[in-house]
């Protein structure tokens, strides 16, 4: 396929993880946040081709693991009803709430769709006038367009059997908070290639002044992660820190206009609880007053709940960078993807499960060179 | 975060550019995918598309800047005298 | 070090049991194998069933004999390539055909919602005569039950075999050596994507078609060859992943593949893009795997390649003494990875 095969190119991996090797001096953490990123790079071996001096850490990138499980709990509960058609991405389908996941709520009967788009969930709101259709809202910046303007479209024609449970996060606030936070290792970031697409990277130039650390926009495929990762430690290695954008056959710096524009008219910034990090201020999305008819919460009027976690859960510490999962002791042992502990290890984006599925018998040698970081 | 796949627009219908849609082809498979975002795209463009959506024109001439990138810091690595494994304690 | 208290990890109870069957039981993947094992292989022990094969072998009266059965409940019923009377002939047929069995005599059983279409039977019943004829296969008994509306998906279909072995071989994962190779029948991926084209809520427009065919014939032209065949096994549910882990999760061995000579259409790489599928563990109806010592494995490619449905077939990997029990795979890029089963259906995804 155009514009993919050619980024997973043996040979341009190679080239690129020699020159890596002839650049790099010294050992480096790098974070990147996106669920899309962790993926190829487990699902490619790329941290395999990186000189050992480089660290990899994957951030809390998956809007499915870093939703609250009392927003879980409140997808279930709404699932369950009799009147309710539930529509959602895969990804949700297999996290836990507090004793099922949406997956089995299906099985005892409610009417949960998985959808490919947000605009398929407002036709089934047009086809089925006698039920009431949620759609669960669940992702970064990338999905925020789509999800307003299935919002937008039900207000403009009336489609008042539809609403959506939103649990929108945005990026820049978690890289703030993983930066802040006295046990950061992270030195350099790669930033989410489709984030910035629609948001473009303004909102980085001040971070990566105010905390002096390199930040690259990148893509997905193993090519630019890999040139992402190689401009991030050029930066790193020369002590500069700026914003650069390795994915630039899809990112302009002022993003997508039109996109902007519909999120801005369908949602507004809010404080947003992050699972295994707490509340991070101006750091999620929900609707405007125009569009609060269509708040899946407020029209199903369900209370809030505080839901005690197990502490065996190392959640929290691996979406900030601290832990790799196979220095949890529960990982491959009481945590696997059959009976997952937490939410890294049920979506297929979840650090924990990608590590299970591809590196399971990677054992601790990488974490040990961390221990070495200059600060 | 975030499934986005490039694809090619084969034809574009609708005139309200809120709901103006394209047929795009991903290697064979075609999708209705919105093209509220892209007021911009025309045929044959390849757009970057997300949950039925195009996020972005992909630019076919940046599509190119990772590998020439590869090839500038090849050439770099060969005028330079550097001795890798020169490091200083920090 | 200080700890922040303003990062608390956190994570939910454990969900550990399951009380009611999931869809996720049925997906050929790690959940079905814990069902299977649980609830059916303990209740029934004996040597035959503990094979574990697609067939069982059977040797009544000196014939050796194979025997199988397989039930369909596919949705739509109609997809691009065939429909739910195509799989189920060709479905039993090549189980036995995976024993190198020559299939010989069907039953079907089927079991029909009230109000279901006439013509849409019909239908049924006509692909199913035109895949039996295909086949070579009799239809010879069967069984008809009607349910209450909104009790059935339209149709069920249970199709059982009877084959009839005619070589002197063990093909079982048993007989599965180091150094053997792994010959794969075509491209993958074809028939999970042809049905999902035509589900609600997933839909695109495509001329791809499921590539649900019958394997009899091509297997016993390699066995008349005198291709000393080792294993066989069709990809369905879970694809060339869950195929490969199943053969060699109980043996010493480990399989070993190579990514980048896989065949794969592009329009079916497209859809699974689109969806965030990985083609590996996306069903097919008409492909195999086949594995064979080394010697023998560019004869019968050579085989497999003159025969229409082995056309793109290609040697996939081999059988090495690595870490036992496990499938591995050398990734585009070059480097290997472990390949697993998923523990349920593969979820289309949009991270």
């Amino acid at each position: 396929m155009k514009y993919i095969d050619e980024y997973r190119d043996a040979e341009g991996a190679r080239s690129y993880a020699a020159a890596l090797a002839k650049i790099t001096t010294r050992p480096w953490t790098i974070m990147e946040i996106c669920g899309g990123q962790t993926h190829t790079i487990v699902r490619y071996g790329l941290d395999e081709l990186l000189p050992p001096t480089i660290t990899l850490v994957h951030g809390p990138g998956c809007p499915v693991c870093v939703t609250p499980v009392e927003l879980i709990e409140k997808a279930i509960q709404i699932a369950a009803r009799g009147e309710v058609i539930f529509c959602s991405f895969g990804d949700m389908l297999r996290v836990p709430g507090l004793n099922r996941d949406l997956l089995s709520v299906k099985a005892t009967g409610g009417d949960v769709r998985i959808v490919y788009s947000p605009l398929d969930a407002l036709q089934i709101a047009r086809d089925n006038p006698g039920k009431q259709v949620v759609f669960f809202a669940v992702g970064f910046e990338t999905t925020a367009p789509a999800n307003a303007m299935a919002v937008f479209q039900a207000k403009r024609q009336g489609i008042t059997n539809f609403s959506l449970l939103v649990s929108h996060v945005l990026v820049p606030p978690a890289m703030e908070a993983i930066l802040s936070s006295p046990r950061n290792l992270v030195r350099g970031f790669l930033a989410a290639g489709h984030v910035c697409t629609v948001m473009g990277y303004t909102e980085y130039e001040p971070i990566a002044r105010n905390y002096h650390v390199p930040i690259v926009v990148t893509g997905f495929e193993p090519l630019d992660i890999l040139q992402g990762i190689t401009m991030c430690v050029r930066q790193l290695e020369e002590g500069r820190s700026e914003v650069e954008n390795q994915y630039t056959r899809s990112v302009r710096r002022e993003g997508n206009r039109p996109a902007q524009d519909l999120i801005r008219e369908v949602f507004e910034i809010t404080p947003r609880r992050w699972r295994g990090i707490g509340e991070i201020a101006a750091s999620g999305l929900k609707l405007t007053a125009p569009y609060a008819e269509f708040d899946a919460e407020a029209r199903f009027g369900l209370a809030n709940q505080h839901i005690d976690e197990s502490p065996e859960c190392r959640s929290g510490l691996i979406l900030q960078g601290i832990l790799k999962p196979f220095e949890c002791a529960a990982f491959g042992a009481r945590c696997t993807p059959e009976h997952p502990l937490g939410a890294t290890m049920v979506s297929s984006e979840g650090a924990c499960a990608a590590y299970y599925r591809y590196r399971r018998d990677q054992r601790a040698t990488t974490a040990a060179i961390g221990e070495g970081e200059d600060r | 975060m975030c499934l986005a796949v490039p694809g090619k627009i084969l034809s574009i219908s609708g005139d309200d550019p809120l709901t103006r849609t394209g047929r795009v082809s991903f290697g064979g498979i075609i999708k209705e995918v919105n093209l509220a975002c892209v007021p911009e795209a025309s045929v044959d463009d390849y757009v970057i598309v997300h949950v039925g959506f195009a996020i972005s024109t992909l630019d076919e001439k940046e599509a190119e800047q990772v590998f020439e990138y590869l090839r500038e810091i090849g050439e770099l690595e060969q005028l330079e005298d550097k001795t890798p494994g020169c490091t200083e304690q920090a | 070090m200080k700890r922040d208290a303003e990062f608390m990890p956190s994570c939910p109870i454990p969900i550990t049991e399951y009380p009611h069957v999931l869809m996720a039981h049925g997906g050929g993947g790690r959940l079905m194998h814990q069902l299977i094992e649980k609830v059916f292989l303990s209740s029934f022990d004996n040597p035959i069933l503990a094979t574990r094969h697609d067939s069982a072998t059977i040797n009544p009266g000196g014939s050796r004999l194979a025997f199988t059965t397989d039930s369909y409940v596919v949705q739509p019923l109609f997809f691009p390539g065939g429909d739910i009377g195509t799989l189920a002939i060709n479905g039993t047929v090549n189980d036995l055909a995976m024993s190198g069995a020559r299939p010989l005599f069907l039953s079907a059983a089927f079991i029909i919602e009230e109000g279901f279409s006439m013509e849409s039977l019909w239908r049924i019943a006509q692909s199913m005569r035109k895949a039996a004829s295909e086949a070579r296969v009799e239809l010879v008994t069967g069984d008809t039950k009607v349910v209450d509306h909104g009790k059935g998906d339209g149709v069920f279909v249970n199709t059982a075999g009877i084959g009839r072995i005619e070589h002197s071989l063990v093909i079982a994962p048993s007989s599965v050596r180091p150094g053997d190779s792994i010959l794969l029948s075509g491209d993958i991926g074809r028939h999970g994507i042809a049905v999902m084209a035509a589900r609600e809520g997933l839909a695109f427009e495509t001329t791809i078609e499921s590539d649900c065919a019958p394997l009899a014939d091509l297997v016993i032209q390699l066995l008349e060859a005198g291709i000393e065949i080792h294993c066989l096994r069709d990809l369905t549910r879970g694809g060339l992943a869950s195929a490969l882990v199943e053969i060699v999760e109980d043996t010493r061995y480990c399989i070993h593949l190579n990514e980048s000579v896989i065949p794969i259409h592009e329009d079916v790489q497209g859809a699974c893009e689109i969806l965030g599928l990985d083609p590996l563990y996306v069903a097919n109806e008409g492909r195999f795997v086949c594995i064979l010592p080394k010697a023998d494995a560019q004869r019968a490619l050579h085989l497999m390649r003159s025969h229409s449905i082995g056309a793109e077939a290609v040697v996939a990997g081999d059988v090495t003494d690595g870490s036992p029990g496990r499938v591995t795979m050398t990734s585009r890029i070059g480097v290997e990875r472990i390949v697993d089963m998923l523990s349920g259906e593969q979820l289309p995804r949009i991270c």
